[in-house]
């Protein structure tokens, strides 16, 4: 199983041994991107154990090409925002984002991230939100969301890049010079 | 604790050691030693400590947990944990919540061993407010916490084994821990954070179906650990990665609070479930698997005989289960507890968990406080990690089992 996607590129002539495509290179690369997410191995809390579920063999996130783990942001260009984030790991969190390479995408797993979730009140220390210091294209709602959720999270990242593109994407890196 | 326990020199004949794998290189191996460092760097090479910062983004710190480690050469000369990147204020939060609202936070607070996690607070409560368990209840409670152990042993098996390189277990241990977490979703619909075990008693009854997915999972679990075995106990790398290393004596351990499987890895079977018994864990025939080495191998043969005593008390209380009742019938909104406090302690996952929970007459408890295994169990890393070279670091904070949720709180 996988997402292919066949109208994707047109074709114009069939001979035996391949086909011809003609494509522009906005269209390829976010073709490439989009098939190839490779997530940050960022594990902030409860919601992180279910990222690891989704990765192993009941789930197998590898059908959607998005389980290259990768333990250097230099690396990936998806991050998960697995978990709570706390006032000590906000710029942690930011300087991560920062180091990744354009273009990069954020979901916000979990109630935490998305807004504090169950520690949004009474707790002193608990970011209520990861959009609050980096921009997020996904949000997933649940405490922790079911592996289920993460992978149609990514479909849904996917159908966003594809929208988009990749090389007419704005960088999303504020510079703080 | 009484320090005056008689430990025995020799293993004790358990019933586990069938599991063990006949690799004569256990014993070939004879395991690693710690490097002495030198006193006086008087020698005619000048050396520098070199300050290495692992973490909290790092794949092997289990979380967000930071290490300034200081080098001497590849050996760690020092090793110094900042804590904090995943504080919630759990206890803060309990005490403006009702009794009742209190049990949920605990599944975040130890995410990989939810049901023990909730099970002292709900205790804890039902002390404080003087409240009667039915019977059925205790067994269930039994039943989901030693599922919920053999679950979390899993996982660590897989991480532990990812950490010193052997990412086939990892698989492994989520595929098994999938079918434990199948029936946890069948009783209360949630795959991590249960909030099954609530005061006075469980949420919901089990079901049929239940019963049949524990039953057909012990069937197949002593043949799964055996393929553990032949995996990841007699592969010499791994030998060679843990036998040894990381050692601490009985004496260390309990000077620094250790408890749970790295205390009975020093030799001393120290298992609330025995030495303090509560809920109706006397009425089940169980042993405490020890070992005398206290090295990471130690620490890794103990939690794989846990899971196996786990499955016999599982079996033991799904054949028991009494009739009854699986909660109190009638229970207050907003409880309100007489003015006392109390401490509870039960054996979790990683070793001992309390909860000290005062009351001041009203709905929310004045004052709680979670006395959290990780927590104790990840002080005594600065003197376990000292010469040793930095690749065994990755070793020793493995062999801890620590969840970042349950050390920052």
């Amino acid at each position: 199983m996988g997402v292919v996607n066949d109208d994707m590129f047109p074709k114009i002539e069939k001979f035996p041994g391949g086909e011809i495509i003609i494509t522009s290179l906005d269209k390829f690369f976010t073709w490439g991107t989009k098939n190839s997410l490779w997530p940050l191995g960022f594990g902030l809390a409860c919601c992180a154990i279910e990222m690891m579920a989704t990765l192993m063999s009941k789930f197998d996130l590898s059908r959607f090409g998005a389980e290259v783990m990768r333990a250097s942001p230099r690396q990936a260009d998806l991050m998960i925002v697995a978990g709570t984030v706390t006032e000590k790991m906000a710029p942690r969190v930011k300087q991560l984002y920062d180091q990744m390479p354009e273009p990069k995408y954020v979901i916000a797993m979990g109630s935490c991230a998305i807004g504090g979730g169950p520690f949004y009140y009474d707790s002193y220390t608990v970011v209520k939100g990861v959009d609050q210091i980096i921009p997020v294209d996904v949000y997933l709602p649940g405490c922790p969301p079911r592996p289920e959720t993460l992978i149609d999270g990514i479909l849904q990242l996917q159908k966003k890049i594809e929208k988009e593109g990749v090389l007419r994407k704005k960088p999303t890196t504020v510079d703080e010079a | 604790m009484s320090h005056d326990t008689q430990i025995k020199k020799e293993p004790s004949n358990l019933s586990s050691k069938q599991f063990r794998t006949d690799s004569p290189l256990i014993d070939q191996i004879p395991g690693r030693k710690r490097q002495i460092l030198r006193e006086s760097p008087e020698s005619e090479l000048k050396m520098e400590e070199f300050l290495l910062n692992v973490g909290p983004q790092h794949p092997s710190t289990h979380g967000v947990l930071r290490l300034v480690v200081a080098l001497e050469g590849e050996v760690i000369k020092r090793c110094d944990p900042d804590l904090g990147y995943l504080h919630r204020t759990f206890e803060k939060i309990s005490e403006s919540r009702s009794y009742q609202q209190i049990v949920p936070f605990t599944d975040r607070m130890d995410y990989l061993g939810s049901m023990n996690a909730n099970w002292g607070v709900a205790v804890a409560v039902e002390k404080l407010a003087k409240i009667e368990v039915p019977e059925r209840a205790e067994y269930l409670r039994v039943i989901v916490s030693e599922l919920n152990r053999i679950a979390s042993h899993l996982m660590w098996m897989g991480a532990f084994g990812a950490d010193i390189g052997a990412v086939t277990a990892f698989l492994y241990g989520f595929r098994e821990r999938e079918l434990i977490l199948d029936m946890f979703e069948e009783i209360c619909g949630s795959r991590l954070t249960y909030g099954y075990i609530r005061v006075g008693g469980v949420a919901e009854d089990i079901t049929p179906k239940f019963d049949k997915l524990v039953r057909e999972f012990l069937d197949i679990l002593p043949a799964k650990l055996e393929d553990y075995h032949n995996l990841i106990t007699g592969n010499p790398i791994f030998l060679e990665r843990t036998r040894g290393v990381g050692a601490i004596t009985l004496e260390e351990a309990i000077s620094y609070g250790v408890t749970g499987p790295m205390l009975k890895a020093c030799g001393m079977p120290w298992d609330l479930r025995k030495e303090e018994p509560y809920s109706v864990y006397p009425k089940f025939d169980f042993d405490i698997p020890v070992y005398y080495n206290g090295d990471c191998f130690d620490r890794f043969r103990v939690r794989m005989d846990e899971m196996v005593e786990s499955a016999k008390i599982v079996i033991q209380a799904l054949d028991g289960l009494p009739e009854g009742d699986y909660k109190v019938k009638k229970l207050a909104r907003n409880i309100k507890p007489p003015v006392g406090d109390v401490y509870v302690r039960q054996e979790a996952p990683r070793g001992e968990y309390g909860v000290y929970m005062e009351s001041d007459g009203s709905t929310k408890p004045n004052r709680v406080k979670y006395r959290t295994p990780s927590f104790s169990n990840l002080s005594i890393l600065p003197l376990m990690t000292v010469g040793w070279k930095i690749a065994d670091l990755v070793a020793i904070l493995g062999s801890v089992d620590i969840v970042l949720g349950d050390v920052d709180r």
